[in-house]
């Protein structure tokens, strides 16, 4: 096995080195009727070239990841620059471990350093933890912090937060005593619905709202904060689509007190839906109720600045079950990966990269728009994101697209709402050229 | 007294990257817009767009970027630098090859939501490695969807609650108990507590095994939902009774959840299923070789009986014929615990882990790592207090029980040993050891590393009776020595602002 | 040697008290402060509080330790410490003195007559050494 240094004739005198006469002595400590007495019904040990074949085959089955793409809804195709990838592989960074000895792992505790600056600086707070998960476990734990910041039992979610992270939501707060509900969504702007946020009352911990939202609709946060603060709850702000940080108004100028954020699009492949990385800042006056690690500057004793994990008395291996969550470390390499794109991108190539999204959605949208039998369902102000109203039902004017043009043309509504079965989110970012949308639309049109 | 130093430490300083910006450097190109620019006013009105300019947001070129990383990199102690012997954290080799492979254009850069039908080959990787963590862990039901090792605790303990649930109905109300051992890691009552349960903390004896009177006068006094054991414990020796364990707990009429921190000591040679364990979590990232990466991505997937599989997060992955499908259809399911379908990318380098080793390779590695723990245990009781008796599984306890006479302690050791070119081990965990230190050499290292780290050791216990303050001031070798965290702490300084000092000054 | 003034009254949880009127001024002990180690935060309750004898109001923490603070005696919190956000060091350089944490207006004077007195402190301290 050439991943252990040590031969077996090296491995035969390390145990008689030690008194023990063969590698089965080693297990004695283990009672004999739960020994395994047959080899692992695995696979045959594989040659390097034998493994990368076995998974070339398996990556060409993915026929999706060949195809255009314009598919969003929470994962999103976007250029990273080729550094990102090189130096997230520096064995310093991939083969370390959580900072827990300051003196070795300063490389790390900086970049956490300089990645809790940069979500700051984006989403407009005043502080971030190192990274959660993933955007969708990053809401669940915003919940439970605003519980416990505001000691009240009721979260407002509107229901064009991402499906999957409300589910996640739910699942961690099931056994607790917080109580979700919802508000519904205005079907002609697709943004909240007025009427329902008179379920704001003083039993509520926090209002849940995602911009841009599920459908790709700009909420009015600078409202939402008001109406939410006005009865004492907390304003959590979820962003999906994090290149929109670049351009929109942040929400911590729109009053936000919680931010959480799916990352991915910091440069991260797609990957199937993982690893990504959840971003999670708040106002300083919560930092003690934040869950997560933070690096923090410290001096040694001749001046020598530096960076140490910091506040660790919310935390797990401190406070056991009464820690602010279970979370062990971090997102590190992803957050890494994040921190290099947004740095290499920095403050022009942030807004520019922005600014494409925006115009291309929006070329793609008046285009379908225009076409017979398609409509933009929602009028409101979107970013990379929007819904189409198709002649028939989506699921199947995209599996003909799929199919006779090979472009994958969004995301059936169907299979996150009831009774919109002709509705499908179509996600533009940069890496879409013109010719892509020309063809899409036209396939649009055929399909129709 | 010579230190034969593995690794060298780079002292050259590198600031932040927000006191390298320089107005106008850009590191970055891309393809001119190519659509007709619309108006961005029309697009977006002025007050729906942010106005601070980015304020804060370096500006670098890419040069800038590859020398700052690249820098801040040679801070860093890593695997590839030398044994890391962390305890309970198994930082064995991260082999290339399942960078490589994760890396592959159809891995990469499938979108989690596209067709199921145009995702073959994605469901059945994970379908493969569901079948391979099964067949490890004598456990038949899995899911791979928790991202971390904590996450999965979480999930094991809820199917624990929903099991519990349904089988006595409202009567579950009075069973929300759940065992932990004082020995066990904080995130095994945190997230019991996110299961809404109450933790009790079983004692160990003084042998490191858990006190099994104590464990049955806790199941006495009724309530018990489970148990969460370690095995081998977080004191790295086998629980010897551990089938008696599991019986007193089933009898009490709670189910056992095994924390897999510490499988790289039983791979191939002994499964918890076989045991009576009903639930367990994996740490991709330990035992399956997946990289640590500076604290994550981890990948934490839970296995369990057949009694629990309905309960599972949704979606399942399941095989039809020759087809692969999400199953979303499983109203018993405690719900989804993460967006998507967990860490895919962590899947693709653990199966290509278990490929690339194949059933004799497995149980070899874990033979290895056993035999690391055991050979330097042998040779360090000779100057350093090993806590317990029973031989040590794959990793090993020792305490600074002999060096604190002349003022040394466990973190001094600690420090001392970066100075001889190691990571140090684990200091102060599990707590029921007074000066803790947890050595887990894993398999990726060979027997001249271990006598080096033996030297090191010795070394380290002549210097602590000859020169202590040599021990106490460690480490003499970094570009930094030790930082004042209760300052840090007292006035956190958590993000960068102008009026941060630079490097190099104190306040 | 702990430091452990004669004028002031101490619960077994390294409390001390000091009673001026019906109003009961909390803080830790001597003792206490040097068992965490260096304190860098103090968690209070808010004024208007109430809480019973015995009843944790807050918490200390330590770099890498927190330590619940009992009060000994039950009342109303009618003033805390806010220098102690700024500058928690206190707890360790005086913690009978400015590191002071809560005053309690007491539901029962009594509560505080039964506290222990320097020297029954004393000689717990010294049996929990021992």
């Amino acid at each position: 096995m050439r991943y252990i240094p040590n031969s077996a004739e090296e491995r035969a005198e390390m145990l008689r080195d030690i008194g023990l006469s063969s590698a089965d002595d080693l297990f004695r400590s283990i009672p004999a009727d739960i020994l395994l007495k047959r080899d692992l019904n695995v696979i045959e040990p594989m040659a390097e070239n034998e493994v990368i074949a076995e998974m070339e085959r398996l990556a060409d089955a993915n026929s999706a990841a060949k195809k255009v793409s314009f598919l969003g809804g929470g994962v999103y195709s976007h250029f990273s620059p080729t550094i990102v990838d090189y130096l997230i592989q520096r064995s310093e960074f991939f083969t370390s471990y959580t900072p827990y000895q300051p003196e070795v792992t300063q490389g790390t505790l900086q970049y956490i350093f300089e990645f809790q600056t940069l979500v700051c600086q984006l989403t407009g707070m005043d502080v971030a933890n190192a990274s959660m998960y993933d955007g969708s476990t990053a809401m669940a734990e915003a919940f439970l912090m605003a519980q416990r910041v505001t000691r009240r039992d009721k979260v407002l979610v509107l229901e064009t937060v991402h499906p999957e992270y409300t589910q996640v939501a739910k699942t961690y707060t099931q056994h607790g005593e917080l109580v979700l509900e919802t508000i519904g969504f205005d079907s002609s702007t697709g943004t909240v619905l007025e009427s329902d946020l008179a379920k704001l009352d003083d039993h509520t911990a926090a209002l849940v709202v995602q911009s841009p939202n599920f459908f790709g609709a700009i909420e009015d946060l600078d409202a939402l904060a008001e109406k939410a603060h006005a009865v004492g709850a907390l304003l959590v702000v979820v962003v999906t689509e994090a290149i929109s940080l670049g351009l929109l108004k942040t929400p911590g100028a729109c009053g936000a007190d919680i931010v959480v954020a799916e990352g991915q699009s910091f440069g991260v492949p797609m990957s199937f839906g993982g690893p990504h990385v959840g971003l999670f800042a708040c106002r300083d006056k919560y930092v003690r109720q934040m869950p997560g690690r933070l690096s923090g500057i410290a001096y040694d004793k001749n001046g020598n600045r530096g960076f140490v994990l910091t506040l660790a008395t919310r935390e797990q291996h401190i406070r056991r079950d009464k820690a602010t969550s279970n979370i062990c470390t971090n997102q590190g390499l992803i957050a890494l990966a994040a921190t290099i794109y947004l740095e290499t991108m920095g403050k022009k190539g942030l807004e520019e990269v922005a600014v494409q999204n925006l115009q291309k959605a929006a070329y793609a949208r008046n285009k379908i728009d225009s076409l017979e039998g398609y409509s933009a369902t929602f009028d409101s102000h979107g970013f990379n994101e929007f819904v189409v109203t198709g002649p028939k039902d989506a699921e199947s004017i995209l599996k003909q697209l799929a199919d006779d043009e090979g472009i994958l043309g969004g995301i059936a509504l169907s299979r996150y709402y009831n009774n919109h079965d002709n509705d499908f989110l179509v996600c533009v970012t940069e890496t879409n050229t013109r010719a892509e949308i020309d063809r899409f639309v036209e396939a649009l049109a055929a399909a129709g | 007294m010579t230190i034969k130093k593995v690794t060298s430490h780079p002292t050259q300083n590198e600031a932040l990257i927000f006191e390298r910006s320089r107005p106008g450097r850009v590191g970055y190109r891309l393809p001119a817009l190519d659509v007709e620019e619309a108006s961005l006013d029309d697009l977006l009105p002025a007050n729906m767009r942010r106005d601070d300019g980015l304020a804060g947001v370096p500006e670098v070129s890419e040069v800038d970027v590859v020398r700052h990383f690249t820098r801040l990199s040679t801070w860093n102690f890593s695997i590839d630098l030398g044994m890391y012997p962390l305890g309970s954290c198994t930082m064995k080799y991260n082999s290339r090859l399942n960078e490589k492979v994760a890396r592959i254009g159809g891995f990469a850069n499938h979108h989690p939501l596209a067709p199921e039908d145009e995702s073959q080959g994605a469901l059945e990787l994970m379908y493969q490695l569901q079948e391979d963590l099964a067949e490890i862990t004598g456990l038949p039901g899995v899911t791979l969807q928790p991202a971390a090792g904590a996450h999965g605790e979480m999930t094991g303990v809820m199917l624990i609650r929903a099991a519990l649930d349904k089988r006595d109905g409202d009567a579950s109300h009075e069973r929300r108990v759940m065992l932990v051992p004082d020995s066990a890691h904080g995130t095994n009552p945190a997230s019991a507590h996110m299961a809404g349960f109450t933790v009790k903390t079983v004692k160990s004896t003084e042998d490191g095994f858990t006190d099994i009177g104590h464990l049955k006068e806790l199941c006495g006094e009724g309530g018990i939902a489970g148990l969460m054991l370690t095995n081998p414990s977080t004191v790295g020796i086998f629980e010897k009774n551990i089938r008696e364990i599991c019986d007193i707990i089933h009898e009490a009429g709670g189910l056992v959840y095994m924390d897999g921190a510490n499988m790289n000591a039983l791979v191939g040679v002994a499964r918890p299923g076989d045991m009576g364990v009903d639930v367990i979590h994996l740490n991709l990232h330990k035992t399956f070789s997946t990289p640590h990466g500076g604290g994550g991505p981890g990948s934490g997937p839970c296995c369990c009986t057949a009694e629990l599989d309905e309960f599972l997060p949704i979606p399942r992955v399941v095989k039809n014929g020759n087809t692969y499908a999400l199953d979303f259809d499983r109203p018993a399911s405690i719900g989804r615990v993460k967006a998507f379908f967990g860490n895919f990318g962590m899947m693709v380098r653990a199966l290509s882990y278990i490929n690339t080793h194949g059933n004799s390779g497995l149980r070899q590695a874990t033979e290895a790592a056993v035999l690391n723990a055991r050979y330097l245990a042998h040779f360090l009781v000779e100057d350093y207090h090993k806590p317990f008796e029973a031989d040590p599984m794959h990793e090993v306890i020792l305490s600074h029980k002999n060096q604190t006479r002349q003022g040394v302690h466990t973190l001094d050791i600690g420090k001392r040993l970066i100075d001889y070119g190691f990571h140090p081990m684990t200091v102060y965990f599990p707590l029921i050891v007074d000066g803790a230190m947890l050595i887990e050499p894993t398999e990726s290292v060979g027997r001249q590393e271990l006598d080096l780290f033996v030297d090191a050791m010795r070394s380290i216990a002549e210097e602590t009776r000859e020169n202590p303050d040599i021990v106490i001031n460690a480490p003499h070798t970094t570009r930094i020595g030790r930082l004042d965290e209760a300052t840090a702490a007292r006035k956190p300084v958590l993000k960068w602002t102008p009026d941060v000092e630079a490097a190099g000054t104190a306040s | 040697m702990a430091n452990i003034p004669e004028d002031l009254r101490y619960s077994k949880d390294h409390e001390w008290v000091r009673v001026e009127g019906d109003v009961a001024v909390i803080g830790i002990t001597d003792y206490a402060q040097d068992s965490m180690g260096d304190v860098v935060y103090v968690e209070m309750p808010n004024p208007g509080d109430n809480f019973n004898a015995h009843d944790a109001f807050g918490s200390v923490e330590s770099v890498k330790a927190v330590s619940e603070i009992f009060t000994p005696v039950g009342g109303e919190v009618v003033e805390i410490n806010e220098e102690l956000n700024d500058s928690p060091e206190s707890v360790n350089d005086d913690p009978y003195g400015d590191a002071w944490m809560v005053k309690i207006k007491m539901d029962n004077s009594g509560e505080a007559d039964a506290l222990l007195n320097a020297e029954e402190y004393s000689e717990f301290l010294q049996s929990e050494a021992d």
